[in-house]
């Protein structure tokens, strides 16, 4: 036997064997976790998966191939016009990102042979977190307020970060590399208002579809006993006595949670229009489903669709593993959110590390986001697990925004592009802005 | 002998071109040598910033999409 080669093989053997021999089976933290994140992706299955994640990935698929990012690009140019630059890198993440994976190569273009350091690092911070999957996926699980804030705060604070970058560095004349950009050739053109119905057409389908029934009361709760962090349960009361309180929320599931937890509870003001609007959903939606299939077929060459299709599709393929796996982990180390609902790690420990608003819950977040590594869109399931075990919605912001932007294997390729010590001023910055919108945002919602 | 390079940072994108272009060169029965260029600041210096590009002998043949075989071909011949 040749141990050179066959040594790897029998410490896996012996690794998978003393895992098993010391399997927790039976522990009841375990067993429950495990259940826990079975019923967490049953839930997303059945909640998430045909009315959000089916129609986003169509979206996406529309804007990689739709939009064209020879016309993006010519903004982020070297002889482009530097403020212009500095606004349209804050938001074209939202269309040249549509895939994490063209984060990097982008922003080293930019560096070396576009706009330069400035709008670099502005793309760098802002383009994860503002593509189109990762907006729609952290509006719809972890509520439509902390995705606004999610995706202007890192507009915003990637425009300050990267003017930061500038000043700081900004007496160092970058060589810049003499080279052609090589722009990707502009697509077929269609007139703006046909692409703008389309686009408008989609996400329409996608926003009513998902149109959520207001409940009758909006309890708060305490995340623990004890906690810092308190989160909200919509829906209809079904009975209060002295020990539990069962309410059924706006989706139909059941929540019995202690009473002793129960912070107030008030009733939720009827809007007409809202109410509607839930009443039609479908009407609505079959009417722009309608609309949708009519543009589809007259304004599109076949070519057009079936490329169309095969890029959605494509999203689809790579990221559905990614969430399911994601989602699995989640539930095993966090639960579902609620009391009772604990995976492996205990929530009085998410609740001491971040819960609450202090500075210190916050920078841990941030720091803990920059560092780890986040499979696409995974960081949205494990974000909803820590905020149900008593994470902070600042802290939780926090690393929504340090968290896709960076990760350690990233960090050393942005190194390789822009040298040792602008790396480390930049992962700063992202620390210290990212915090500070945490603590912004959970100070005011 | 045609010297065909791949340029990606090893998405699967990256990979279906690399399928691709190596389809078609088999199937033109051609001498050719594939190459995956996977470091961002070499991709960079064929001027591409969208990923998955082809470079067939140093010349930039598509960017940012990932050509069919036959594409490929055309481009080989």
């Amino acid at each position: 036997m040749d141990w050179k080669n066959e040594w790897k093989k029998l410490a896996l053997i012996v690794g998978v064997f003393g895992a098993c021999f010391y399997l927790p089976v039976g522990l009841a933290r375990f067993d429950r976790a495990i259940m826990e994140s079975l019923h967490l992706v049953k839930w997303y299955a059945r909640e998430h998966v045909l009315l959000c994640l089916v129609p986003a990935f169509f979206i996406a698929g529309a804007i990689s191939v739709f939009v064209s990012q020879a016309s993006v690009m010519k903004y982020l140019g070297a002889r482009a016009n530097k403020v212009l630059a500095y606004g349209v890198a804050s938001v074209s993440g939202s269309i040249l990102a549509v895939c994490s994976c063209t984060i990097l190569p982008l922003f080293a273009g930019i560096y070396k042979m576009g706009a330069g350091l400035g709008p670099a690092t502005a793309f760098l911070y802002s383009g994860p977190a503002i593509n189109i999957l990762a907006i729609i996926l952290t509006a719809r699980i972890l509520g439509l307020q902390i995705g606004i804030a999610r995706a202007v705060g890192a507009i915003l604070f990637s425009v300050i970060i990267g003017l930061l970058m500038h000043l700081i560095y900004r007496k160092e004349e970058t060589e810049k590399a003499n080279i052609q950009m090589a722009a990707p050739e502009p697509e077929v053109k269609r007139p703006l208002w046909k692409n703008a119905l389309y686009f408008a057409s989609m996400v329409g389908i996608l926003v009513f579809a998902n149109w959520a029934r207001s409940g009758d009361v909006r309890a708060i709760f305490l995340c623990c006993p004890g906690g810092l962090s308190t989160y909200q349960v919509e829906g209809k009361l079904i009975s209060q006595t002295d020990e539990t309180v069962t309410i059924v929320d706006t989706e139909g599931k059941k929540h019995q949670i202690a009473a002793e937890l129960m912070q107030g509870a008030e009733d939720v003001r009827k809007n007409n229009l809202y109410e509607w609007i839930h009443r039609s959903r479908w009407i609505l939606v079959g009417v722009l489903l309608v609309a949708f299939a009519f543009m589809v077929s007259v304004w599109f060459a076949p070519s057009e669709r079936a490329e169309w299709v095969g890029a959605s599709w494509g999203f689809a393929k790579q990221i559905l593993p990614l969430l399911f796996f994601g989602v699995l982990t989640a539930g095993l180390l966090l639960g579902r959110p609620g009391p009772g609902h604990e995976g492996l790690i205990p929530t009085a420990w998410v609740n001491a590390a971040v819960g609450g608003n202090s500075i210190w819950s916050n920078l841990f977040a941030a720091i803990a986001g920059a560092f780890m590594y986040f499979a696409t869109l995974t960081e949205v399931p494990i974000l909803q697990g820590l905020l149900g075990a008593g994470m902070g919605k600042g802290p939780a912001l926090a690393l929504l925004l340090a968290g896709p932007a960076l990760s350690l294997p990233n960090m050393l390729v942005i190194r390789s592009v822009m040298g040792t010590q602008k790396t480390i001023v930049f992962v700063t910055l992202v620390i210290v802005m990212a915090t500070l919108s945490g603590i912004i945002f959970g100070t005011f919602f | 002998m045609k010297r065909l390079q791949i340029l990606g940072t090893g998405c699967p994108k990256c990979k279906k071109l690399a399928e691709n272009a190596e389809a078609a060169a088999k199937a033109l029965d051609l001498d050719c040598e594939i190459e995956k260029v996977t470091d961002i600041n070499e991709i960079m210096k064929f001027g591409v910033m969208i990923t998955p590009a082809l470079a067939i002998d140093g010349q930039i043949k598509a960017v940012g999409k990932v050509p069919s075989p036959d594409e490929i071909k055309q481009m080989l011949g």
